[in-house]
């Protein structure tokens, strides 16, 4: 079954084409990656993914549905979550917090009710502080539920924003460079966290990453584009021994 | 115990003031101030959801309280007394005291219309944008009622006294302490219940990174929408409790100078905390008055003492946190949301 | 009828010079700074009293003779002014604004600081001075051109000059100069620029400078054109031409141009078709409604948002 399907997707910024003729499909339960060297046009894929540009041309299509128009919190409410290359949790509000708002997409109470204190509103936070503690819990950092995010260590960070993502039950889980800035302990540490998510949720994950290591360890198939443009999708392997690949990342010279 | 210090003591406080008002203990002066107090309360605590909370610059609240002032002073005379500009009332004037909160919830309502009618255009731009919108909302406002001449247009527009002395035909009690206390209790209770939801969270999460917000599902812009209607639905009903107190309203009362003094109270409090505004509004108001003597050096040293207490404390009375948080004791004592 | 729209135009360019001159002030500090120094039309006020104290003296009003020409009085007195109205707005800069962003306060705190500033100003002015209203000394005399129907007074030429002409020079020292370049480097990243060796207070100091010296020269022009003075002038221009500013694109020089010139043109335009009381009421409809078009303002560019 397709998860996600990218058809002729362009995106052009007044005139610069950061995206070009994409074509791409996700599976269901699959661990995909997508590399390619820097300002290749990665996170714009993610952005055009995640509902925030509207692409110039072509489609992106979520279990059959195509994402054009909708706003980038109805794309999340369809189920594609992601995290940000530099950590966007919200800095002043406890761990817990962070993870509360992201259940926006299905409250389940309208203001009537939020401000009546209704049986059907109380009941409904209950539940959703309720299941916060519990990925908490899951993940073993309920001890830090009061803390502020921008207190805690960057690697912590990372697996909170991570955890708020999967908060929102998503179908589909984008993680743009989820390694960048880690220690190399860390990073041994978020692989295992990644395949532990993979394993443990219904879901398929997409990745951006810049460190072979993580990506060759985890994903099943690689996508690499640059300029734009899809240059090579496959195994790992297949990938590592791709001419145009290594093209792309180290110049014509090597060849 | 815990659960219900806090109605309780609110009921005695209630009660003490309706007494110390209905024996003549302190006069028709003091009143005035205790209401401005309450009314101001109003005021800080509503445009600290948005300036605050949320983030947002908005410059013209005394709009907003322009709009319940007058939608509820036309109202409330039309229904309830005889006027010139209304003739006969169109219920009896018994009505009064019921009607009442009525005709204030009724100003809210419109003063939340007009915040809707402010806030769209304002989606499509970003920043310091919304300050302007809402200036330039400020003076439209304000021109619009000068040039209805029905209503009173410069000269303004009176006999909100008229309807008090109706409801004191009902029962001889201080009304007005009775309706900004109850008023402002309310509002309290809104605004702190919309921000201890996990809807009123979005709008922190909207403040500290709006667009991680609007990825991880929250509806941005209703939620804009929905807090700067609050903010101003509650301002227009501190418009009509004000407009009641004094009796008159003029439009100039309302202008850039007065959202100042609403600005001032936030900041003065600190963004985002309720019980800061409250503090700055009872503080603001008192020394308004305590400086009355002063005439024209008040003006002088009110900014005076507001700029050096800025330098001092640059996040504001209680920075963004609450009684609670300061006192953690105090919790065993009550439970507010 | 159509002598009338002219004289009008010519009308709304004079009062849309006030209005570019200031908002020229406000953009400036907005774009350096991001912020809305709210106590800038009371620096116009500030500008036009001490070009009134300069004008005295040198009329020879406080016992010092009088021995210049209305011409050369005027001559000294928009340089004078133009200092001292800069020396009042850099102070404000040093005691008021700076300390409070050392202590990295909330940038909104400064704004609420500005507006404290412009009452304490306002405010002080009347208590010092009292409420008698100042009457302007007539420094140049009056010439009136005649045109068909159309009558220019040599003042109203000289305002709609003197604002095109500051104008350029703004203009000039932002895109040629190196302090200029500091500035527009400042609004565009203020972390790097001090990296680069930039000393960032004294480029705020610099656009503190040039910022008030036109709201000191729009106090002159204004008090020439409207001889009347009193303490509070400053305020509802102030607010206005801030709005121009926005409604222009805040941060650019050319949109704070066009935006006080238009905002000229409409009120203008409006007294001469509606009533005057509204005037308010469909000059800033129409700002509103500008703005809800192109809401980045008239040279404003739309940022895009990174992730």
């Amino acid at each position: 079954m397709t998860l996600l399907e990218i058809k002729d997707l362009t995106q052009l910024f007044s005139g610069l084409c950061a995206v070009s003729e994409l074509n791409l499909n996700i599976e269901e339960r699959e661990l995909v990656g997508l590399i390619g060297p820097n300002g290749a046009g990665k996170t714009t894929v993610f952005n055009l993914a995640s509902g925030f540009y509207q692409p110039t041309y072509g489609a992106i299509l979520f279990q059959g549905r195509n994402l054009a128009g909708l706003k980038p919190h109805q794309v999340s409410a369809l189920g594609i979550a992601r995290t940000f290359q530099n950590i966007r949790l919200w800095k002043e509000m406890s761990v817990l917090d962070n993870i509360l708002v992201a259940q926006h997409f299905n409250l389940g109470y309208g203001l009537g009710g939020l401000f009546f204190r209704t049986p059907r509103y109380l009941k409904r936070e209950s539940e959703i502080r309720h299941k916060a503690h519990e990925l908490l819990e899951i993940f073993k950092i309920d001890n830090v539920a009061e803390e502020k995010p921008g207190n805690l260590p960057y690697g912590m960070q990372r697996k909170v924003e991570i955890v708020r993502a999967l908060s929102s039950g998503p179908r589909l889980l984008l993680l743009d460079e989820p390694a960048a800035g880690l220690q190399s302990a860390d990073v041994t540490e978020l692989i295992a966290l990644i395949q532990w998510v993979f394993d443990q949720f219904d879901l398929s994950i997409w990745m951006i990453e810049h460190q072979m290591k993580v990506v060759m360890s985890l994903c099943s198939r690689i996508a690499v584009i640059d300029f734009g443009k899809l240059i090579a999708s496959g195994t790992p392997t297949e990938i590592q021994q791709n001419p145009a690949v290594i093209k792309a990342y180290l110049g014509d010279d090597q060849l | 115990m815990k659960r219900f210090s806090v109605p309780l003591l609110l009921i005695i406080l209630l009660l003490t003031l309706m007494g110390l008002a209905w024996f003549e203990i302190i006069d028709i002066y003091i009143q005035t101030i205790i209401l401005f107090m309450g009314i101001n309360i109003i005021t800080s605590t509503s445009l600290n959801l948005v300036n605050g909370n949320m983030g947002e610059f908005s410059c013209g609240h005394a709009g907003f309280i322009a709009v319940g002032a007058y939608v509820s002073s036309l109202l409330s005379v039309a229904l309830f007394t005889k006027s010139k500009t209304f003739g006969a009332p169109l219920l009896p004037p018994e009505l009064a005291a019921y009607g009442f909160p009525l005709v204030l919830i009724a100003g809210g309502l419109a003063a939340a219309l007009t915040g809707l009618l402010v806030a769209l255009p304002s989606f499509r731009t970003r920043d310091d944008y919304l300050a302007i919108i809402t200036i330039a909302a400020n003076y439209i406002i304000i021109s619009t009622i000068i040039n209805i001449d029905q209503i009173g247009g410069a000269r303004g527009f009176m006999g909100m006294k008229r309807v008090i002395f109706a409801m004191e035909q009902c029962a001889e009690i201080p009304w007005m302490i009775l309706w900004v206390f109850l008023f402002m209790v309310l509002s309290i209770i809104i605004i702190r219940r919309y921000m201890s939801s996990t809807y009123g969270k979005g709008v922190e999460a909207i403040r500290q990174d709006e667009v991680a917000a609007e990825i991880m599902s929250v509806n941005t812009n209703r939620i804009k929408l929905v807090t700067f209607m609050i903010s101003s639905g509650l301002a227009g009903i501190a418009g009509g409790l004000y407009a009641h107190t004094v009796g008159y309203v003029n439009p100039k009362s309302f202008d850039l100078l007065k959202s100042t003094e609403a600005l001032v109270m936030v900041y003065l409090g600190g963004m985002g905390s309720i019980s800061g505004s409250i503090i700055a509004a009872i503080v603001f108001t008192l020394l308004l008055e305590l400086l009355r003597p002063l005439q024209i050096i008040k003006w002088v040293a009110i900014p005076l003492l507001l700029i050096i207490i800025m330098q001092f404390r640059p996040e504001g009375i209680m920075g963004n946190r609450e009684l609670g948080d300061i006192f953690p004791r105090l919790k065993k004592f009550y439970k507010f949301k | 009828m159509f002598d009338s729209f002219l004289q009008n135009i010519l009308n709304a360019l004079q009062w849309g010079s006030f209005y570019s001159l200031i908002a020229l002030g406000y953009t400036l500090v907005y774009g350096v700074l991001r912020l809305i120094n709210f106590a800038h039309g009371d620096i116009v006020m500030v500008g036009a009293y001490i070009a009134f104290f300069i004008s005295s003296l040198l009329l020879g009003q406080y016992g010092m003779p009088a021995f210049l020409p209305g011409w050369a009085v005027l001559a000294l007195t928009i340089p004078l002014t133009m200092f001292f109205t800069s020396v009042v707005g850099v102070t404000l800069e040093r005691v008021a604004y700076r300390p409070l962003r050392r202590k990295g306060a909330n940038r909104l705190y400064v704004v609420i600081t500005a507006l404290m500033a412009g009452l304490i100003l306002e405010n002080g002015n009347l208590l010092v001075l009292g409420a008698s209203r100042k009457k302007f000394p007539e420094l140049i005399e009056k010439v009136v051109y005649k045109f068909g129907s159309v009558y220019v007074t040599n003042l109203k030429i000289g305002v709609i000059l003197t604002a095109i002409l500051s104008f350029i020079g703004l203009h000039f020292i932002i895109t040629r100069t190196k302090v200029g370049m500091a500035m527009r480097a400042i609004s565009y990243d203020k972390f790097a620029v001090p990296l680069m060796g930039i000393p960032i207070d004294t480029v705020i100091v610099f656009t503190f400078i040039l910022g008030s010296s036109m709201a000191g020269l729009a106090g002159i022009l204004f008090a020439l054109s409207y001889p009347i003075l009193d303490p509070y002038m400053g305020m509802s221009i102030g607010w206005k031409a801030f709005i121009a500013a926005v409604v222009g694109g805040i941060g650019d020089i050319r949109g704070a141009f066009a935006g006080g010139f238009i905002l000229g043109i409409i009120e203008i335009m409006v007294v001469a078709f509606f009533p005057s009381s509204y005037r308010d009421l469909i000059a800033f409809s129409i700002l509103l409604l500008i703005l809800t078009i192109r809401p980045t303002g008239l040279f404003g560019v739309a940022q895009t948002t990174k992730i």
